[in-house]
């Protein structure tokens, strides 16, 4: 286990995150000889799609399926490198200078480095439904990791609720673990087929074609899917009791549920990227925040790039490739001599990575969620952290505040612990239509460091050389 | 309510939850050792004192803040449970003195 004390003063490339995007590109760039360091929050690698790969309790590979079980060799690649891993480390900032804060254990440091590639990966995207906050509901993605982690699932009633193929690969795991899941509530609008039609043809020649239909036919046969919901709520004193839904126009359902999982897609986690000033544009087609990026990555702030589903969302197979295309990027500029042939090793990379990104529109387009799961009304909290409402947003539209920005020093909203991640896209878009202009014209929270919470006393604890300690000491 | 597959590891350390004691499994996060022991909510909020529980399990909610070993505000799902750990349920704001 690394601490603080192993982070050298300076590297080559540093990268942040331990998914298949921040493995590969440590992997290739320590490969051709740069010291590289990898830092990831998480206790071991593989990201959230392969999390606990080296250690998880879950004995049986079919409960998982193999697309789990391939990210082992990305970790067996990587720790065949001569990178350095450290984990349980909290990057919590990166100047424009390439400066990286981190903290391991509470304890502080500041490294420098030539290139940094943020593959910090995606989020899922906030599901504000009345309730969501209640003991009891929680993402699809983190009962995953509980049962990828921990071995662990739910047990009396569950339900699972939203769209997107993350929602169907967890009810296939858990009933091939034999867990009863109670009812599956399918919230695809019926009209995103009508929309993601014209481009099923490229998707037949998508890997995930194939896969993502057997997926869900298997599902459909063995557990109860309940398609078309419009409407959904949680309900329960103090703790999940019961989830209430519509179909169409229908007359509402209780159901009694002890668990109730929530899943509406992935976006890109931001904050780091945004704090350092990459630009960002709205993507209408994912509904979120995307980097701008060149073929390698890299963005208009000299020496850093992005990899993975931080730069736009594709998949765990395009996260590969984008993470080796991001180290080439870095190998070219720092040895330009490196002695390999990386045209050829680019030329099959890109290819690679043409084939997993196919049909990608056809999947963002099915999966689109409704706009009224995106967009909540009334008293439904959208600020987690400082419990701030629908209504409390839109009243304050109507004030006269147009951004995100300025709702904070009214609402204190985005302000908590989260920074925003768990209300920051439902912000921007209510604001937006409020207002009756696209998201790209409200734009989102400012982002600064430290973009996870540090106590004083990290801060204090750095190493500082004499001219700071004699900048502030008096006499 | 969470509970584990058969076959999944035996639960070999000694922790302390709100005093009383509680079994964890080597490998697991403080997070995981919570949902185990069947906990209803691990904190109360600085706001309302709603009761919250963990809500991501990947460090990006900040829901499942607890006091461990003292320490507050930590985040449950991203530190490794260790034999012997003390961890209490945080109620409103972490205390001054820890």
């Amino acid at each position: 286990m690394s601490g603080v004390a192993d982070v050298r003063d300076s590297y080559d490339v540093a990268i942040v995150g331990a998914g298949p995007a921040g493995l590969v590109a440590a992997t290739v760039c320590a490969g051709a000889g740069l010291s590289t360091v990898l830092f990831d929050e998480q206790p071991a690698p593989g990201g959230q799609i392969y999390r606990a790969i080296t250690g998880t309790p879950v004995q049986r590979p079919s409960i998982l399926g193999n697309d789990y079980w391939y990210g082992a060799r990305l970790v067996r690649a990587f720790r065949a490198s001569a990178a350095q891993y450290v984990p349980g480390a909290t990057v919590w900032s990166l100047s424009r200078e390439r400066e990286i804060g981190v903290s391991i254990d509470g304890a502080a440091r500041l490294t420098q480095a030539k290139r940094v590639i943020i593959a910090t990966g995606a989020l899922e995207r906030p599901f504000p439904i009345p309730g969501w906050t209640l003991p009891g509901v929680m993402t699809a993605g983190a009962a995953q990791i509980l049962l990828k982690s921990g071995g662990l699932v739910p047990q009396g009633r569950t339900v699972l609720a939203g769209c997107g193929p993350l929602l169907w690969l967890l009810a296939w795991q858990y009933l091939n673990a034999g867990v009863t899941i109670d009812a599956i509530l399918d919230t695809t609008p019926r009209e995103n087929r009508r929309t993601a039609w014209p481009h099923a043809a490229s998707f037949l020649l998508s890997p995930y074609f194939r896969k993502g239909l057997r997926l869900m036919l298997s599902v459909r046969r063995r557990g109860k899917v309940i398609p078309g919901v419009t409407d959904l709520r949680a309900e329960g004193d103090g703790k999940l009791q019961q989830v209430v839904y519509r179909i169409g126009d229908g007359a509402e359902t209780r159901l009694p549920a002890d668990t109730l999982l929530l899943h509406q897609g992935v976006v890109p986690n931001v904050n780091l990227a945004m704090s350092v000033g990459i630009e960002h544009r709205w993507d209408e087609e994912q509904l979120c925040w995307v980097p701008v990026v060149d073929g390698y990555g890299g963005t208009a702030v000299e020496g850093i790039a992005i990899a993975g589903d931080g730069a736009g969302i594709a998949g765990a197979w395009a996260a590969e490739e984008r993470g080796r295309l991001a180290a080439l990027g870095a190998v070219r500029a720092l040895k330009p001599d490196g002695g390999r042939d990386l045209s050829r090793d680019e030329a099959q990379v890109r290819l690679a990575l043409a084939r997993v990104e196919r049909g990608r529109l056809f999947l963002d387009r099915l999966y689109r969620p409704a706009g009224r799961f995106r967009q909540p009304e009334g008293d439904t909290l959208v600020c987690r952290c400082e419990e701030v409402t629908a209504k409390q947003i839109v009243d304050t539209v109507a004030l006269g505040c147009t951004g995100p920005n300025q709702m904070k020093s009214f609402l204190r909203c985005g302000m908590g612990p989260c920074q925003g991640r768990l209300c920051g896209l439902t912000v921007t878009e209510l604001i937006a239509r409020t207002r009756g202009v696209p998201p790209s014209e409200v734009g989102y929270y400012r982002l600064r460091p430290p973009v996870k919470p540090i106590t004083l006393a990290e801060l204090a604890g750095l190493p500082k050389d004499e001219a700071a300690i004699k900048a502030v000491v008096r006499g | 309510m969470f509970q584990r597959l058969p076959d999944t590891g035996d639960a070999t350390l000694a922790v302390t939850l709100d005093g009383k004691p509680v079994r964890a499994r080597p490998g697991d996060t403080v997070a995981a050792t919570l949902f185990a022991a069947g906990l209803d909510h691990c904190r109360t909020t600085p706001v309302s004192g709603a009761p919250r529980a963990p809500y991501c399990m990947m460090g990006v909610c900040f829901e499942c803040l607890v006091t461990i070993d003292g320490v507050g505000n930590r985040q449950a799902c991203l530190v490794s449970v260790q034999d012997g750990m003390t961890i209490d349920t945080q109620r409103g704001k972490r205390e001054l003195d820890r």
